[in-house]
């Protein structure tokens, strides 16, 4: 199962996220995003609007790379990946 | 150099007279409840601290405290509060999948076309179809004595999403969604011909333009007759509690367009209706003051360029006297400021005949404020507003004698009586 990270700024809406090591069981990153949401009701629309796509001012990693489908989150994900969910630094 | 400010009492100032106890404002960094006690007034705790709050309000039929969130990167959130101190994040309203909305045109190549070329063409245009996603939560507008659950959500882009459960479920009106003056039925096939007569509007925390709802107001005397106020498209009336709308745009002027007395393309924004005198509705528009004594139906301008009332964001319109209405002026497009760098609320009680400048108490040298659409309450005799620069001022005598509430709060996009 992967394994998920993230931003701290997210434990201020999710606090049950914190002190934990969140697995999923996912094959895409959209999959991994809604077990996310099963398992934390609500987490997916912080990372993704109403349509899937990746917030503009979000970043998905699996392990150091940048997810490329932002639209669709069709990204593969290896069974031990880790994936960090990151705020996006857009400004300077 | 600017001067002090007049006073020093951030927070704390004795408040003459009676009225209203509490206002709820959404700022630039969360959400603040002012409280008037024995001393005067005092801000509470904040909440959502660091998020911008477009829009904050309490719904006096059921005590809920509602605060529309701009997260700078999680998105926009209603949050709600049982008490206005631990608030929760409430059921989100999302657009329903396959909605879509005419964000320009496109060539047959797919590649952009100019609205001139696009308009040019023998060929029917072909819309370049975003899929909706919410930008903002721009207003929320609680329904009529009879319809106990109701409240209404205006937002960017163009849309109202309608609960009758006090917010426990949220639906978008499609009847307004799939409206003529914005290209009809976009859900099918390409959509060749569709084309939409809505532009511009707010921007949401990311800075995306869309037309957006920012006014919805209901006629007490019949609660399946409302309205919705757009940036930019106009006003919209339906009779038959939103299975149809009807642009209700008739004697506006939309000087920005070659064109200024179009039927669709205006800018109203802020529209309000006097509650005990419904067929008198109010409007401060990008291009003046526009006032309607037949419920909408026409609008007269009454207001001149080159005076203090003309350009500003909000109105309010008096509870009884329908021909009683305050605007708080700005300079228009080029500067966005306090007229002569001197705060005043304009004042009518003729219909927009004539408008006085009420002055009392409010800063008239080395003052920036400008006073966004939200930022103006009414209730009773008593009148609230807070500015972009974080100053919060209150009357308790219909505009008369104003006392600052605090000098130092963040920009402030909404206040409204609680």
């Amino acid at each position: 199962m992967a394994r998920v990270a993230f931003a701290r700024h997210l434990y201020r809406f999710f606090p049950a996220l914190e002190g934990r090591e969140i697995r999923v069981k996912a094959a895409t990153v959209a999959q991994a995003v809604a077990e996310l949401e099963r398992q934390f009701p609500g987490l997916a629309f912080y990372l993704v609007d109403e349509q899937g796509k990746l917030r503009q001012h979000v970043n998905i990693f699996i392990e150091e790379e940048l997810v490329v489908d932002r639209e669709g989150l069709s990204d593969s994900i290896q069974p031990e990946a880790r994936l960090y969910v990151m705020q996006a630094l857009s400004g300077g | 150099m600017p001067q002090r400010k007049p006073q020093r009492k951030p927070s704390r100032s004795k408040s003459p007279g009676s009225g209203p106890s509490r206002i709820i404002l959404g700022t630039r960094k969360g959400t603040i409840i002012l409280e008037r006690g024995r001393t005067g007034w005092k801000a509470g705790k904040l909440a959502h601290g660091g998020v911008a709050v477009s829009y904050a309000a309490r719904d006096e039929r059921t005590g809920t405290w509602w605060a529309a969130l701009e997260h700078g990167h999680w998105g926009p959130k209603l949050s709600r509060s049982a008490d206005g101190e631990k608030w929760e994040d409430a059921p989100q309203i999302k657009y329903p999948e396959g909605t879509c909305y005419i964000d320009g045109y496109l060539n047959d190549d797919g590649s952009a076309a100019g609205v001139e070329a696009a308009m040019a063409s023998a060929k029917p245009l072909r819309p370049k179809l975003v899929k909706a996603s919410l930008k903002k939560i721009w207003y929320l507008g609680f329904g009529a004595s009879d319809q106990p659950g109701r409240i209404c959500a205006g937002t960017m882009p163009g849309g109202v999403f309608v609960s009758n459960d006090n917010g426990d479920t949220f639906e978008l009106n499609m009847p307004l969604w799939n409206h003529s003056s914005r290209g009809g039925d976009l859900s099918q096939g390409e959509c060749l011909g569709a084309k939409t007569f809505w532009f511009g509007g707010g921007a949401g925390v990311n800075g995306e333009h869309t037309p957006g709802v920012h006014s919805i107001f209901f006629d007490p005397r019949n609660s399946r007759r409302w309205f919705v106020a757009l940036s930019c498209a106009g006003v919209l009336e339906t009779s038959d509690d939103g299975k149809t709308w009807q642009g209700r745009n008739k004697g506006l002027l939309a000087t920005f367009l070659p064109k200024p007395d179009v039927e669709w393309g205006h800018d109203p924004h802020y529209v309000m209706l006097s509650k005990n005198a419904p067929d008198h509705v109010w409007m401060q528009n990008h291009c003046g003051i526009f006032y309607s004594a037949d419920g909408a139906q026409s609008w007269k301008m009454v207001s001149k360029e080159g005076r203090t009332a003309h350009f500003g964001f909000p109105v309010a319109a008096d509870e009884n006297d329908g021909k009683t209405a305050w605007v708080v002026p700005g300079i228009a497009d080029d500067k966005r400021m306090a007229v002569g760098g001197a705060l005043c609320v304009a004042h009518t009680q003729d219909g927009g005949k004539t408008w006085e400048e009420l002055r009392k108490g409010l800063p008239q040298e080395n003052a920036f404020d400008v006073v966004y659409r939200h930022a103006l309450d009414i209730k009773g005799d008593a009148l609230a507003f807070g500015s972009t620069t974080g100053n919060v001022y209150f009357s308790a005598n219909r505009g008369k004698d104003w006392i600052s509430l605090g000098y130092n709060f963040p920009p402030v996009y909404s206040v409204r009586f609680a």
